[in-house]
């Protein structure tokens, strides 16, 4: 009986190092005053004060933002037409097809999906003269491509399991169709879109393959910047980086976890006091 | 009943091969309680959506007050509907639900106001006013829905299966609520249920329904006392049948002759029933008298009791006729025990009036 608490525990704890060694060893060498990032050379945070007085991760940190804030943004108003389109129309002819090109992005190779929209700029350039240069726009442009899929996925998704009762309603108390995506589809699914968009934007701000083919001269996500620092070799400032991130990251998803978990406890609440009057 | 109010006129519709309904004739009355009434998979949702206008009939067409509704999407038919699940929106609060509708409606805010208090009050949910519907009971919701659904003054209420979501006790209390909502709008419902007592209780007329066809419409004691058709007899209450072949037509009886009875039954002549004729004689519990000696009268079996349920005001006796046949007798113990009811394996007899006898050719 004793056996396999301590199995359990032992893999789970495998399963926690096999995680978070690598981000710890970040974190900890992030303060290491020594420049090789093999030597401990003692405490320091240094890096943190470089890392705050140089221009080019600032810039590359603000347009990273820019992009992922646009690129959601416009994907998921796109992807979210298109997975209502997918899970409200009746069966339209080549449905099937439809349905199939708008997931197989997500099983396709980010090199492909690079190339052939680098490509596609390319030849833009040439027959229409836009995008005349490479840079921001084109990133934007490509970021909106793939994660467009994901909110389509879904809106998709959540749409199928929403009843479709309450539309009808609506519809019956005299609402046109487009009233009733307004007043009652939006709102309802509201949460898969937002969960949508924070899928789009985080997806966006760590894109490295599908960026570096779209980029033009001087214009460097903080991705793409660090991907080439690190070609250069690990420094601690992009230690330092990371571990802001991190930071960064952690607390969202603890505040949003936090958040979730405190609308859901106020439901059952609610609930139970429902049934409660009800006796 | 002059001019009718809904006109079902030679109504079909098909999905894909599937004929869900077929060639369904009816008419409703201004003010009245209609039933549909059948089991699942019978037409009387496809027919309920259709009158609202969800679908579109693939034959035949429906007159709403003289006003042919082919072509006329759900938004603008003066005809409201009450969902089984009764799809309230959830992000919206009771009041906001009821006011839905009247947004399209030329009135003043204040006028718009005044009508949702009115509608609250009917279903006695003002104090819930500002609850979104996760936070009320079933109950509760099943009023909000019918609130919301009159809010527009509909000409026509369509009620998709009311009651099947509450417990029995609130069920037969809401019943009555749904009847007095009803006499106070004075609108016209259209109610669909599998329920065969919601339906004789609350419907002024019902429609029972089986494999997409009307088998029969007509008030509550039409169709109990006067079934058109096995299926219907069957479906409405319960019956013991006997198969026989009709001898003779006596003017206002029939003579039938059932294999293995040992006796031949009278019943009411019914039209399309001649001499020589293949018939089912139907009977239903409670037509029955169950008796030691035998009475006087043309209808009379002997039979042996195999079972007796006894609960208490009323028993059912299962009672062994000489074909080896088991029928069904309802009795009421309007004595005390006492005073020598029928036992288990009691000889007795069981007679009947002719006109409680239902004769069927279908």
């Amino acid at each position: 009986m004793r056996r396999r608490p301590i199995f359990l525990i032992s893999v789970l704890c495998f399963g926690f190092a096999f995680f978070y060694i690598p981000i710890l060893s970040m974190i900890v060498y992030s303060f290491n005053g020594s420049r090789l990032a093999t030597v401990w050379g003692g405490f320091s945070t240094k890096w943190y004060v470089s890392l705050f007085s140089n221009r080019q991760v600032g810039a590359a940190l603000l347009l990273s933002l820019k992009i992922a804030l646009i690129s959601a943004t416009m994907a998921t108003i796109l992807g979210t037409m298109a997975g209502i389109a997918l899970a409200r129309f009746r069966r339209f002819k080549g449905r099937l097809f439809f349905s199939g090109m708008v997931t197989a992005p997500l099983i396709m190779p980010d090199v492909i999906t690079g190339i052939s929209s680098l490509m596609l700029f390319i030849l833009m350039a040439e027959w229409i003269g836009w995008p005349a240069t490479r840079g921001f726009t084109t990133i934007t442009l490509a970021h909106i491509t793939f994660s467009m899929v994901y909110v389509t996925t879904i809106v998709q998704s959540r749409l199928i399991s929403a009843e479709r009762d309450i539309e009808e309603a609506a519809m019956d108390l005299g609402s046109k169709p487009w009233q009733v995506l307004w007043d009652i589809t939006l709102p309802v699914i509201f949460p898969a879109i937002l969960s949508g968009w924070l899928l789009a934007f985080t997806i966006s701000l760590d894109e490295v393959v599908i960026t570096s083919f779209t980029t033009g001269p001087g214009n460097t996500t903080l991705p793409l910047l660090i991907w080439s620092k690190v070609k250069l070799g690990v420094t601690p400032d992009i230690n330092a980086l990371a571990t802001i991130i991190v930071l960064v990251v952690g607390i969202g998803v603890v505040i949003a976890g936090w958040l979730m978990n405190r609308a859901e406890k106020q439901r059952d609440r609610d609930a139970r006091l429902a049934y409660r009057a009800n006796e | 009943m002059q001019d009718p109010f809904v006109r079902i006129e030679g109504v079909s519709k098909l999905f894909g091969a599937f004929q869900a309904v077929r060639d369904v004739n009816l008419t409703v009355g201004k003010g009245e309680i209609f039933a549909l009434l059948g089991g699942s998979g019978c037409g009387k949702t496809t027919l309920l959506r259709m009158l609202a206008g969800f679908e579109e009939p693939s034959a035949g067409r429906i007159f709403l007050d003289g006003q042919d509704m082919t072509g006329v999407p759900p938004w603008e038919r003066p005809v409201h509907m009450m969902f089984q699940s009764y799809a309230l929106f959830p992000h919206m609060s009771v009041e906001k639900n009821v006011a839905y509708g009247l947004k399209h409606e030329r009135m003043t805010k204040a006028e718009r106001e005044e009508r949702v208090r009115a509608m609250l009050d009917l279903v006695q949910l003002t104090q819930f006013a500002h609850r979104k519907p996760h936070q009320i009971s079933g109950g509760q919701r099943q009023r909000v829905a019918l609130a919301r659904a009159l809010a527009r003054q509909p000409k026509l209420l369509l009620l998709d299966e009311p009651l099947a979501a509450l417990d029995k006790k609130l069920r037969e209390q809401t019943q009555f609520e749904l009847m007095s909502i009803q006499e106070r709008t004075g609108v016209t419902f259209i109610v669909v249920t599998h329920d065969q007592e919601e339906a004789m209780t609350l419907a002024d007329r019902i429609a029972v329904m089986d494999k997409g066809q009307v088998r029969q419409s007509g008030t509550p004691t039409d169709i109990y006392e006067y079934p058109n058709s096995r299926f219907v007899a069957g479906f409405i209450g319960s019956i013991t049948s006997f198969d026989g072949r009709v001898t003779a037509v006596e003017g206002e009886v029939s003579r039938v002759d059932v294999p293995g009875l040992g006796t031949e039954i009278v019943a009411r002549s019914v039209a399309g029933a001649a001499s020589g004729q293949a018939v089912t004689v139907a009977l239903r519990p409670e037509k029955v008298t169950l008796t030691r000696d035998r009475l006087e009268g043309p209808n009379a079996i002997a039979g042996e009791i195999k079972d007796i349920a006894y609960f208490g005001k009323d028993s059912l006796y299962r009672v062994t006729l000489p074909s080896g046949q088991l029928i069904a007798v309802h009795g009421v113990n309007a004595k005390r025990a006492e005073a020598g009811r029928p036992d288990w394996h009691d000889k007795v007899w069981l007679s009947f009036d002719p006109a409680a006898a239902i004769l069927l050719t279908e």
